[in-house]
């Protein structure tokens, strides 16, 4: 039977990982994922975790030893954050290309520069088009859960494609929670033991995988990238589905708190999502009709599920956790803006970077302006500084 | 399985789209021939990456994969993972690749790979630049060769891969070269049956980047040994044997004047080359000893 | 262009074969390199050894030999690409390249 544990998101992400019977692990360790890597190779080092582990010297050949680990036909597992993630960049397209269903936890922080060892989304936002799909987890249970039902849809042959499931770092990987953990039989009932299902690595059955392609068959396999992403829409919603019957809690790509009624919203990912819903709840009881709509899984962008949360709201605050330099707005702000009818006012507020906390004041300030009237269409930086561009006077050298 | 379109008397086609004369063609089918059909190859991009193929159509009939310039190594130590992980100890896992993707940007993983112990045989053909991407200097580009971006000759010598791979206390690696067949197929073997990473450092002549007729590619290659330019060595369980000792090494020009991309040397450069050859000759001698 | 999604099964068109998503190569096959060619090679039947030493070093592996046979030679021409290794390798001189044109 289930029992509860105390975890932090990192250790519910090896437990997940452990329990969908992963065979090959090549991690490198990164603040502030590195008890991932520790964790794992403690646990193929205790005989618990019938894995090879690979000790490798970057997350470039992180990332490439689960490509060609993969392609054997076992299941592989790696984590990255920031930085890290960024290197694999080059071989994250491989395996997406390459349609290697891997799933790999990234613990969200920032991307230097400048340096910072905290959360923010600017790393995974950064890969937001690398042929991944992308979950956003709110608490360590959901740490746990949306792994497991990342193996499933990443597998799914008609998704065929790999999972990152995000994670902010520190405030979910370092947070100790208390966690309902099925059991192995449990999980092996919901996650079947893992067959290739398209091209491998096999000796006794040949191919040559990633060659060079033509032009004239590089659409059509874009195009085959792109089904696979619209699948995995409908997929999530069976393996949520399923996952509901089997273990009991609901999940949904798209969640909305209290916004049926409401007259604003706010739009949020990750483990904000829960102060939202803590501020949804206090500005409720003092009359406010307001409401919360969380991003579980940001690609494929479920714009309809969307819509469907948001309901007739004519008033929709998007904060984001990355800067979303030099576009018109953040980017879950550019996606939620295409998925509305132009006359719903949708307004894009950056807070949080670098581990800044993003406070029930921060979300109480967003639903303070978004009442005010003139909607603007600058990115509104909710919690930075005044006077931000005087922060460093050098003395001059005379 | 493959699609059979063509006959071959192992696993590589008879028309492949290698330049005349080029000596990776011979290397592979060689090393190929010996690993057998038991392989899992990796190739990075690169003029080798013509053996993967070209859309459904395959340059070799095993299995493979095309990786990326920097992680031959790094993919062949997840396969290699992947497959013992099945209980699978008796499949070669083959890395092959140039010298830019071994000794430049693919340094890194394979450093890794040798540290770590991974059972890998990694072959670098070496051409001494970046030939597919059009005759660039690498870190292999030997010293007072021109190539696109060395157009006044290289100014520094060579890296040396082998100093770097033993540094490394690998169970076997071995320089070859591609007009020694029957000492790179003996090293090949050896190399498959090593208990732990193995490397292969194979001269590979290149008639377009090299400035020489097709037909002398083998022929420069010999006597890049016969000079010591290329010297042909192995190294086993700690001891180095070097399997060509020419009592009076040919003079260094022998080698240069072969070739179109020594021209630009004057009389000092050849000296200084050949003062550098001569050196390194008499250091492995004495390592050998 | 816009197609249904219940159009795209990726189930393969014949029981015969297995749908891959992505690159992949699997048909074996050649080019006809042997167009390449400008000089061809032309051996001396009469000085030839059957050694062997053209065959090693042919890069297309286009050398066949017949072992006391007359030839004893044979190259593919399909696939030569005529870039005279043999004629250059040949211990006995036995090959020599002569223009293509010539031969025809």
């Amino acid at each position: 039977m289930s029992h509860y544990k105390m975890l932090d998101g990192n250790a519910a992400a090896v437990e997940a990982m452990k329990m969908a019977r992963v065979k090959v692990i090549s991690a490198y360790p990164i603040t502030p994922q590195s008890s991932i890597s520790e964790k794992l190779s403690d646990l193929v080092d205790a005989g618990e975790l019938d894995a090879k582990y690979i000790r490798v010297e970057s997350e470039h050949t992180a990332m490439s030893c689960a490509v060609g680990a993969q392609l054997t036909g076992v299941r592989a597992a790696t984590a990255t954050s920031s930085v890290g993630l960024a290197l694999m960049h080059e071989i994250l397209n491989v395996a997406s290309g390459c349609r290697v269903p891997i799933v790999m936890p990234v613990v969200n922080r920032s991307l230097a520069s400048p340096w910072s060892l905290w959360c923010d989304h600017q790393d995974s936002m950064a890969e937001r088009d690398s042929g991944w799909l992308q979950f956003y987890c709110e608490n360590v249970q959901d740490v746990f859960d949306t792994l497991l039902c990342a193996y499933r849809i990443a597998e799914d042959r008609r998704v065929q494609t790999p999972v990152m499931v995000c994670l902010d770092g520190f405030f979910l990987s370092h947070s100790m929670q208390k966690v309902l953990l099925p059991e192995q039989d449990e999980v092996d009932g919901f996650l079947e033991e893992y067959i290739p299902k398209n091209a491998y690595l096999n000796p006794a059955d040949p191919m040559v995988i990633n060659d060079l392609t033509p032009t004239d068959e590089i659409t059509e396999m874009k195009f085959q990238q792109a089904v696979g992403f619209a699948q995995a829409k409908v997929v999530a919603g069976e393996v949520f589905a399923d996952f509901e019957k089997e273990f009991g809690r609901h999940k949904g790509v798209v969640e909305g708190y209290r916004a049926e009624d409401a007259d604003a919203i706010i739009i949020t990912q990750g483990s904000m999502s829960g102060t939202a819903k803590y501020v949804v709840d206090k500005l409720r009881e003092g009359g406010q009709k307001v409401g919360a709509v969380k991003i579980v899984m940001f690609r494929p962008f479920p714009h309809e599920a969307l819509r469907q949360a948001c309901g007739s709201v004519k008033k929709i605050a998007v904060l984001d956790r990355t800067a979303g330099l030099g576009a018109q707005g953040t980017p879950l702000w550019l996606e939620t803006k295409a998925a509305l009818d132009g006359d719903v006012d949708v307004r894009s507020y950056v807070g949080g970077l670098a581990g800044r906390d993003i406070s029930p004041m921060t979300i109480q300030k967003v639903f303070e302006d978004l009442h005010q009237e003139a909607p603007c269409d600058e990115v509104n930086w909710i919690d930075c500084k005044d006077d931000p561009m005087h922060l460093r006077e050098v003395p001059l050298h005379v | 399985m493959f699609k059979i379109e063509t006959t071959a008397n192992r696993f590589i086609p008879h028309g492949v789209s290698a330049c005349a004369g080029c000596g990776l063609e011979l290397i592979i089918r060689n090393v190929l021939d010996v690993l057998g059909e038991d392989t899992v190859v990796v190739i990075p991009p690169g003029c080798s990456a013509l053996f993967c193929g070209f859309g459904r159509e395959a340059g070799m009939r095993l299995a493979s994969f095309q990786g990326n310039l920097e992680s031959t190594a790094a993919y062949a130590a997840g396969i290699r993972a992947g497959l013992a992980a099945q209980g699978n100890d008796h499949t070669t896992v083959l890395g092959f690749a140039g010298d830019g993707a071994t000794v430049d940007i693919g340094l890194q993983s394979l450093s890794g790979m040798l540290e770590r112990g991974d059972r890998v045989l990694y072959v670098c053909y070496d051409n001494e630049a970046y030939m597919n991407t059009g005759i660039q200097g690498s870190s292999s580009t030997p010293y007072g060769a021109w190539t696109t971006t060395t157009p006044g000759g290289k100014a520094t010598r060579r890296k040396d891969l082998l100093s770097i791979v033993m540094a490394h206390d690998v169970p076997y690696c071995a320089s070859a070269s591609v007009a020694y067949i029957p000492d790179l197929r003996r090293k090949v073997q050896k190399a498959k049956d090593a208990p732990g990473p193995a490397v292969l450092h194979v001269h590979s002549p290149c008639p377009t980047g090299w400035g020489c007729p097709p037909a002398k590619s083998i022929e420069v290659c010999r006597v890049a040994v016969q000079c010591g330019a290329w010297l042909l060595y192995e190294y086993e369980n700690g001891k180095i044997t070097l399997n060509q000792k020419p009592k009076q090494l040919r003079p260094v020009s022998d080698y240069v004047k072969l070739q179109g991309r020594f021209r630009g040397m004057d009389e000092q450069a050849v000296a200084a080359l050949q003062a550098q050859v001569t050196q390194h000759y008499e250091e492995m001698l004495h390592k050998s000893e | 262009m816009r197609v249904q999604l219940e159009q795209l099964m990726t189930t393969p068109k014949s029981s015969e074969y297995k749908t891959i998503l992505g690159p992949c190569a699997y048909v074996f096959t050649s080019s006809n390199t042997g167009s390449w060619r400008i000089e061809r090679p032309r051996v001396d039947f009469s000085t030839c050894i059957q050694c062997g030493t053209c065959r090693m070093y042919c890069p297309a592996d286009v050398i066949t030999i017949h072992k006391g046979q007359q030839p004893p030679l044979e190259f593919q021409w399909d696939y030569c690409k005529g870039c005279g290794i043999c004629a250059n390798e040949c211990p006995k001189h036995c090959i020599q390249m002569i223009s293509e044109r010539s031969a025809e």
